[in-house]
């Protein structure tokens, strides 16, 4: 498999990571440092690598900071170092490594004060980051994501978890097993090691078959990376780059954690060179991928290397093996020369010839999970580590990740785990400590990626930052792409040192998700362009993209804006009857024998003394007093009533509705039924409607007398409703939302002899300011009250409890200079809709204009806005101030066409 | 010993190995008795004891936190610094933190990395337009900087915005405020500290005050884990921790407490210059010099204490961004925490006196902008005893006056 | 993601569910009786208790109103039960 790294053709084989081929290539230096920009290499062979983050560019797609070591490498890849001005190899800002005692931990909250931040701050910002994105780049195919259940949830198909899933299948559990490889064995398959005479690869694939066998599932490639509250896991499901992971949500009634342990570093004197390799990842390159970290391999280890040089030597490498941590010698220094690593030296003064170290300084059990869920640690002396607390009764750890390291005492310990129980704490041969030392005169590196030495640590502790947390946010150790997997322990040592106390007095960070980094794409699934919030949509839409309509969204709803021009629609409604989609319009039935007291309730205005089959303006107030909604309020009979609201607030007074349903009225004498969706509404508006109506022939009396204004009949399933937002004569005509086409084809149809025109919103928009009718949100605030639109009767003379009635009397409610609705008259072209009214050349906001248009009907310019105290001020010019510019406006009243409302009958 | 921070003094000390600096602060076991104490060692908390010191000259202050410094929303928001209101009193009082900031690091002798590279409020259709108008002219007209940008001028500015034909909500522009931009949130608290330290206030820390001292019905004092720790003027800034102290008052404020995540993605190289939030995706977010994308969104809709992270809105908050920017898809979330928010009735603080204590609580998702004023309005209030005029109108007695300063009311939405 | 029993339709998730108010409080009436520091407190004033908790929930897809017991420091739902007669405890 061809792939390029930093330019460079290079092969690999399938099945190799990124990191696999790279060392089979023996490409050395993968990577720069973030801050010193020093040549680095692989550490790790998984998710603790900290080093080899690279760009990948596939099918030109890029993506950025990929980790090597997890990334499964694909033909063609072209992957490119980060951190580099030309390549990992030659990379001229290594210069800055040599004025690194100038720049230490945190140098940059000393510096850069003069003569200002915003002079250094752009050159900081470049250098900084990893991986470039390509920001023309449209988004990566949508991720897929699914919801799963377990009565149990293994995570990590190593020794221990393979066997806990398997005999809880067996013992008839739900169960699924889940491991980020994509072959199960774990830590097995790494260091090659046979079982009951089988290769690990064997024995775990005979495992898995007879834990399917059960009835088991297994997903492999897949991480649990984040733990939630009640039992919920979160779970990434690898799948061929660039795709993003799939996201499964997993709620279990109990997890097992066999997440196994990492391998931490031995902080030596310029450990980070490349060439020095955690063991554990020699020993992976080697049993997973046949590659072979080295030819002359010095192991450097607090514990028993021997199998693991044994299965170097047998690869044909020459291995020395160096007992390391406390009462061994020390590395006083490593070799490198030309790019290479060349040997080390001990304090007592042997020198080993290698190209390759690999170090072990013990394990740090895997317990992020576990902490995510808010469970403590324990700090456990014999193997220097911390492991869960059993605090959490729904997750039990096993295994490597509990500091139980023998494979057959994490299976064993599996077997009583998988029947829910608790295994017992298995003490283990006291590890060999291997802690930084302080006040070593060279660099010893702690974060690697963050480039965070113990000269670091120090200086922290020296200025006194030395909570954990204070510790990781004043050297960033830990924050880097691997959140201190490696680097965290080593760095609370140091820290444990400097104050001498015992490391578990220093206590960890905060263990946040994610366990590793996932992809913003598997979070956000589907929910992108059309599917992110979807629109509501008119059943009728294909009729007025048909009839050409732009179709725009309102409220949340996709409405025809605008059919043919705007102010042609507004002078059709007014000359002669257009025909406008008022769909989305409310229709909220309340029911039962209650509802008229209810309906009391609810409104700001009196409504239980409707008469069956009429209607009602009034406003929905919050308990603050707060204009909510505005609409009309029909009683269609004696029991039913439907409450005709704002078409972007029908769930929101649906629901409204509800909560006082039964936080104030018997429940079973007042129900609400939201039948918008069940509905269309096609409005018939202008002084030829009537006419219109006529020739449709529904078969009722339109007379005023039959049918005066704010009136409402049923009739073969329609309700017709008289009632109008435009001032001129109009029908609301409901019909089941299926035959809706049929009936606005039979409008439009009928409508050629009466000069009926199609209006879209924007129309509508304009008309009802003609006539000083609000859109609620738009020409009222958060701190509008009815009074404050001249609708003052209820609010002093309703006796009965209304919703929001005492908010309408605080002190606040009652000032004479609140925000009122009132017009505004001006010369020239409409007002800007934003512009804020003031006294003239005076900075003080008096309120705002609210609507603004021309208007086709009177030929100048209209506004409504919202203006202190501006009921009282009839006549008073002020300005109006849009972005700088100033002009002159009289306040008048809000409505300007047909104020004494002749045309509704006409 | 090295004490000044300089571009000099760290060239000197490199010379030396680093070896010559002080502590930022000392730590300090709390006395029995001080002029003032001040609960809660977040940013309010140590700028008030900063301002205390500072500018009423108090010699006797102590601050006693219950973990570590910082630890609180103040070390886990997402570091935008803006004065962008609508109503005067909002503006009087975030532009005078945004002012305070201006001249922070200089009179602290600490790079707080404030970096005014502006914000952007995205509008998504006319009528936001409309309402984007309307909130520049009210900037305008209270003093702070404010523009109405285009949709070209909002793709200069961020071109990895979605521009694209297919996005759900297409950009028609935004109001921009230059002078907001981003600090380092961690350095904020540390400077102050620092600060107060150096004019002899005594920082307590892992000091919980689990009850208060009365003498004669009047609050005289804290119980701590320290001891019991006396003074005439005690002042409150302890965010999540308010109604939880408070009722040992035996006071309920008008506040719920409620989870805010904030979310980090992998570091990358600079791409995104400025800061951007779009009210219709629900999500904002900026680069950090560090380069990782910080972002954010609404809070959690389950009440809680909880300070971790939930699904349902980090899922939504990550959705948002993406149709923000859709080029972010290629990118993987590093971290994602949460704080505990204490949240009014109007999303607005309250500062002033609350029985015998003076508390600032109800900062809600935008306490670290406001953590200058904060401090330097209930430095005043503790050492005057009454309100400075530009906190006057956040006192809780607006609760029964009905003088809420509601800004979501500005773009007309009833609470 | 939390999920949330609801008395009516078992366990479903947190998405379903609307946080409605803390128990205890009661609408004071009639308006012109009701003082002003009375009617703030009414509005505005909660426990906001950190610890166990009694709360009105709604499942919205079934709009019930229910009272919910549970931790706000652990998440922990300790108990539900309906406000309607006869309901499902």
């Amino acid at each position: 498999m061809n792939f390029t790294f930093d330019g460079m053709d290079l092969t690999g084989r399938p099945g190799d990571t990124i990191a696999a081929a790279l060392l089979r290539a023996q490409v050395r230096i993968v990577n720069r440092s973030f801050k010193y920009h020093r040549p680095r290499g692989l550490w790790g062979a998984w998710v603790e690598e900290p080093n080899a983050i690279l760009d990948v560019t596939l099918n030109g797609v890029r993506t950025p900071n990929c980790r090597a070591t997890t990334t499964p490498l694909a033909a063609g890849m072209a992957i490119e170092s980060v951190n580099t001005a030309l390549t990992a190899r030659r990379d001229p800002l290594a210069v800055l490594d040599r004025f690194a005692r100038f720049i230490p931990a945190a140098f940059y909250y000393k510096t850069f004060l003069w003569p200002s931040w915003h002079l250094f701050e752009p050159t900081i910002r470049k250098m900084a980051g990893l991986g470039r994105m390509d920001g023309t780049q449209d988004f990566v195919p949508a991720a897929p994501q699914r919801h799963e259940t377990a009565e149990l949830l293994v995570i990590g198909a190593g020794p221990a978890g393979l066997e806990a899933a398997l005999a809880a299948a067996r013992a008839g559990l739900d169960v699924v097993l889940i491991d980020d490889r994509d072959t199960p064995g774990g830590s097995l398959i790494d260091r090659a090691e046979r079982l009951e005479g089988q290769s690990p690869a064997d024995w775990a694939a005979a495992l898995i078959s007879a834990f399917r066998a059960a009835g088991g599932r297994y997903l492999p490639a897949t991480t649990a990376f984040g733990a939630y509250d009640h039992g919920l896991f979160l779970l990434a499901q690898r799948r061929d780059h660039p795709a993003a992971p799939a996201l499964i949500r997993l709620r279990a009634d109990r997890a097992i954690l066999a997440t196994g342990a990492i391998e931490r570093p031995l902080t030596f004197v310029d450990n980070d060179r490349p060439g020095i390799l955690s063991l554990h990842a020699g020993q992976a390159y080697l049993n997973r991928y046949g590659v072979l970290a080295g030819q002359r391999i010095a192991i450097l280890s607090t514990g028993d290397a021997q199998t693991a040089a044994a299965q170097f030597r047998a690869a044909g490498a020459a291995v020395e093996v160096i007992e390391a941590g406390e009462g061994r010698a020390e590395v006083e220094a490593v070799h490198w020369s030309a790019r290479h690593l060349r040997g080390l030296s001990l304090s007592d003064g042997r020198r080993i010839d290698c190209d390759t170290i690999l170090a072990s300084g013990g394990w740090t059990p895997a317990v992020h999970l576990h902490c995510q869920t808010g469970g403590k640690l324990d700090w456990r002396e014999d193997i220097q580590a911390f492991v869960p607390r059993a605090d959490r009764p729904q997750i039990l750890t096993i295994g490597a990740a509990a500091g139980t390291f023998a494979t057959d005492e994490a299976r064993s310990d599996a077997l009583i785990a998988a029947r829910g129980d608790r295994p017992a704490l298995r003490a283990q041969d006291p590890v060999r400590k291997a802690w930084p030392q302080l006040g070593q005169p060279r660099r010893a590196w702690v974060d690697f990626q963050n480039d965070v030495t113990v000269k670091d640590v120090e200086l922290a502790g020296r200025e006194n930052m030395r909570a954990v947390e204070h510790l990781k946010r004043y050297t960033t150790l830990g924050m880097a792409n691997d959140q201190g997997k490696i680097s965290n322990m080593p760095g609370l040592a140091t820290m444990a040192a400097i104050r001498q106390v015992p490391i578990p007095e220093i206590g960890t960070t905060t263990f946040r998700p994610p366990f590793d980094p996932v992809s913003l794409a598997t979070l956000a699934g589907p929910k992108r362009e059309a599917l992110f919030a979807p629109p509501k949509r008119l059943v009728l839409e294909p009729l007025h993209r048909a009839a050409g309509a732009l179709m725009r969204e309102y409220g949340g709803w996709l409405r025809p804006a605008v059919y043919t021009d705007v102010e042609a629609e507004v002078s059709a409604a007014r000359d002669h009857v257009t025909l406008f989609d008022g769909s989305p319009l409310g229709k909220i039935d309340v029911y039962g024998p209650d509802a008229a007291r209810f309906m009391d309730f609810i409104y700001y205005n009196t409504m239980g003394n409707l008469k069956p089959g009429r209607a009602r303006y009034g406003f929905l107030l919050t308990e603050g007093g707060i204009i909510f909604d505005d609409g009309i309020l029909f009683r269609q009979s004696e029991h039913h009533f439907s409450v005709s609201c704002s078409s972007s607030h029908v769930d929101q007074v649906a629901n409204m509705l509800d909560l006082w349903r039964q936080d104030q009225f018997d429940p079973d004498r007042v129900f609400i039924q939201d039948a918008t969706p069940h509905w269309a509404t096609l409005t018939l508006a202008g002084p030829k409607a009537r006419a219109l109506m006529a020739r449709l022939d529904f078969g009722i009396p339109l007379d005023d007398a039959s049918m005066p204004h704010l009136s409402v009949v049923q009739k073969d399933g329609m309700r017709i409703a008289r009632v109008s937002f435009t001032g001129d004569c109009s029908y609301e005509i409901s019909v089941p939302a299926r035959a809706a086409a049929a009936l606005w084809q039979r409008i439009v149809t009928t409508g050629r002899d009466f000069g009926l025109a199609l209006q879209g919103v924007e129309a509508l928009a304009i008309l009802r300011m003609e006539k000083g009718l609000i859109f609620v949100g738009k020409d009222t605030d958060g701190t509008t009250m009815p009074h404050d639109l001249g609708f003052a009767a209820p609010r002093e003379k309703k006796p009965v409890e209304f919703v929001g009635k005492r908010s309408l009397f605080t002190e606040t409610a009652s000032r004479p200079d609140r925000l009122q609705l009132v017009g505004l008259a001006c010369q020239g072209a409409p007002l800007p809709v934003g512009g804020h009214a003031t006294a003239p050349g005076q900075p003080a906001s008096q309120g705002y204009v609210t609507s603004s248009a021309h208007s086709p009907t009177l030929g100048k310019p209209i506004a409504l806005a919202l203006i202190a105290g501006g009921l009282g001020r009839m006549g008073e010019e002020v300005e109006v101030y849009h972005l700088g510019q100033r002009r002159r406006a009289t306040i008048c009243p809000g409505c300007f066409v047909d104020p004494e409302w002749e045309r509704l009958n006409a | 010993m090295t004490r000044h921070y300089s571009a000099l003094s760290v060239l000197k000390e490199g010379l030396t190995g680093q070896k010559g600096w002080t502590p930022a602060w000392r730590h300090a076991t709390p006395q029995r008795d001080y002029d003032a104490i001040v609960i809660g060692g977040g940013g309010h908390g140590l700028a008030t004891a900063y301002y205390l010191a500072k500018s009423y000259g108090l010699k006797r202050v102590a601050l006693v936190e219950k973990g570590w410094l910082g630890g609180g929303n103040t070390g886990r928001n997402t570091t935008v610094i803006r004065s962008n209101y609508f109503y005067p009193e909002s503006a009087a009082l975030f532009d005078m933190s945004l002012k305070l900031y201006e001249g922070l690091s200089r009179e602290l002798n600490y790079n707080l990395m404030f970096s005014q590279r502006g914000m952007m409020v995205l509008a998504h259709s006319e009528g936001e337009m409309e309402i984007a108008a309307r909130s520049t002219n009210a900037m305008r007209l209270n003093g702070v900087d404010a523009e109405l940008l285009t949709r070209a001028e909002v793709q200069k500015r961020a071109p990895i915005l979605n521009f694209s034909a297919e996005a759900r909500f297409p950009i028609w522009g935004a109001v921009n405020q230059p002078r907001a931009g981003t600090a380092r949130h961690d350095a904020v608290a540390w400077a102050y500290a620092r600060a107060a330290n150096a004019l002899g206030v005594d920082i307590c820390e892992t000091c919980e005050v689990t009850g208060f001292v009365r003498e004669a019905g009047r609050v005289v004092g804290v119980e701590t884990t320290k001891g019991e720790v006396r003074a005439a003027r005690i002042g409150m800034a302890v965010a999540g921790q308010s109604s939880h102290l408070m009722t040992m008052l035996g006071s309920a404020l008008p506040l719920r407490t409620y989870t805010l995540q904030a979310f980090v993605s992998e570091p990358v190289k600079p791409i995104m210059d400025t800061v951007a939030f779009s009210p219709k995706t629900g999500t904002y977010f900026s680069q950090s010099d560090k380069g990782e994308m910080v972002f954010g969104g609404a809070l959690d809709r389950v009440p809680g204490f909880t300070q971790r992270g939930n699904p349902p809105m980090m899922e939504a908050v990550i959705a948002g961004l993406l149709e923000m920017a859709p080029s972010l898809s290629h990118l993987r979330m590093l971290r994602h925490w949460a704080g505990a928010v204490d949240v009014t009735p109007d999303s607005s603080p309250i500062i002033g006196p609350v029985g015998d204590v003076m508390i600032s609580c109800g900062w809600g998702t935008g306490g670290f902008k406001a953590i200058p004023a904060g401090g330097a309005l209930l430095a005043h209030l503790l050492a005057k005893d009454e309100h400075h005029p530009v906190s006057r109108p956040f006192d809780i007695s607006r609760f029964a006056t009905g003088a809420l300063i509601d800004e979501g009311a500005a773009s007309g939405i009833a609470h | 993601m939390q999920s949330f029993p609801c008395p009516f339709c078992g366990p479903r998730p947190e998405p379903e569910f609307l946080f409605v108010t803390e128990m205890g409080k009661t609408r004071p009436e009639p308006a012109a009786e009701v003082s002003a520091p009375v009617w703030a407190a009414y509005l505005h004033d909660v426990k906001n208790i950190k610890g166990e908790v009694a709360e009105v929930w709604q499942h919205l897809p079934c709009g019930q109103l229910y009272l919910m017991r549970r931790d706000t420091t652990t998440m922990a739902v300790l108990g539900v039960q309906s406000f309607r007669k006869g309901g499902a405890a």
